[in-house]
């Protein structure tokens, strides 16, 4: 391979993954509909995953692969109990955005 | 050529992401989150992933987006978030500074622990003998069925105890009083 050819290295993937992490961080604390933060939730969740696989290459080992797995399931069970938490509120309350869930109560 | 990939990929992962916090419509928002996961699955297989890559399609785009999108239909949230008052004065002013804060303090450390993470490494196949193109599976399988496998089977009481949970918690009670939306 031509030596000047550019290659992404892992420090790209960690930007990139920083970067992904930081616009979900800005929409949990922007957004006010619980199912978008859910979803800005799921951003930082996959930029996280990201820097998972990009380390786990870098150093040969699989393990980080491993993990990206489990993070995976968990965040998949958390996505189910929050949309079931959700749907139970909006059955009780109309337009709800999370400013009018400051208390847990029904 | 991995530039390119790489390149075309963030574009996606990153258009997505700004698309998720921008759109007003809760929609449109799960379908930039599509875009995004998208371009994380290639991103994986990129870096040797391919497993992953699949199960980030399958699982996220597949099964998770389309529980939102159930979700959002569902309840007729589908109204059009009203994004140009601000509920707290400065809010977003105050988000950004936080998420510029953020994003500086991570470069840093990356910054920081660039010796330790400088070129690409050899790649994880490389790691095994042979060269066959099982490679990841394999050693992907091996990792979770035999070092890890208690946290594996501590993950399907997870799964169980997610799904008994929603059940129970969004069922409706006898008498309850439903608003209709």
């Amino acid at each position: 391979m031509n030596a000047l050819v550019v290659v992404p290295t892992t420090t790209w993937y960690l930007l990139l993954s920083a970067l992904l992490f930081t616009i979900g961080t800005i929409g949990v604390l922007v957004r006010r509909n619980p199912l978008v933060l859910f979803m800005c939730i799921e951003l930082m969740l996959n930029a996280v995953n990201l820097s998972f696989v990009a380390l786990g290459r870098r150093l040969a080992d699989i393990n980080g692969q491993t993990i990206v797995f489990f993070v995976l399931v968990v965040a998949a069970a958390e996505v189910v109990v929050g949309l079931g938490i959700i749907v139970s509120i909006m059955r009780r309350r109309n337009g709800v955005t999370v400013d009018d869930l400051a208390e847990l109560k029904g | 050529m991995e530039l390119f990939v790489f390149v075309c990929a963030s574009i996606m992962v990153i258009v997505g992401a700004i698309g998720v916090v921008v759109r007003k419509h809760p929609v449109h928002a799960a379908l930039s989150l599509v875009l995004t996961l998208f371009g994380i699955a290639v991103l994986f297989v990129a870096q040797e992933a391919e497993f992953l890559a699949a199960v980030q399609v399958i699982v996220y785009a597949g099964a998770i987006v389309v529980l939102f999108l159930f979700v959002i239909m569902l309840l007729g949230v589908d109204r059009v978030e009203e994004l140009r008052t601000e509920p707290i004065a400065g809010q977003r002013w105050i988000a950004s500074l936080i998420g510029v804060a953020m994003l500086g303090l991570l470069v840093a450390a990356i910054a920081t622990g660039t010796d330790a993470v400088i070129g690409r490494g050899d790649g994880i196949a490389s790691n095994i003998a042979g060269d066959n193109s099982d490679a990841n599976i394999a050693q992907l399988a091996n990792s979770v069925f035999s070092d890890y496998v208690l946290a594996f089977e501590l993950t399907s009481v997870l799964l169980v105890v997610a799904v008994v949970g929603t059940v129970l918690l969004a069922r409706k009670r006898k008498g309850q009083r439903v608003v209709a939306p």
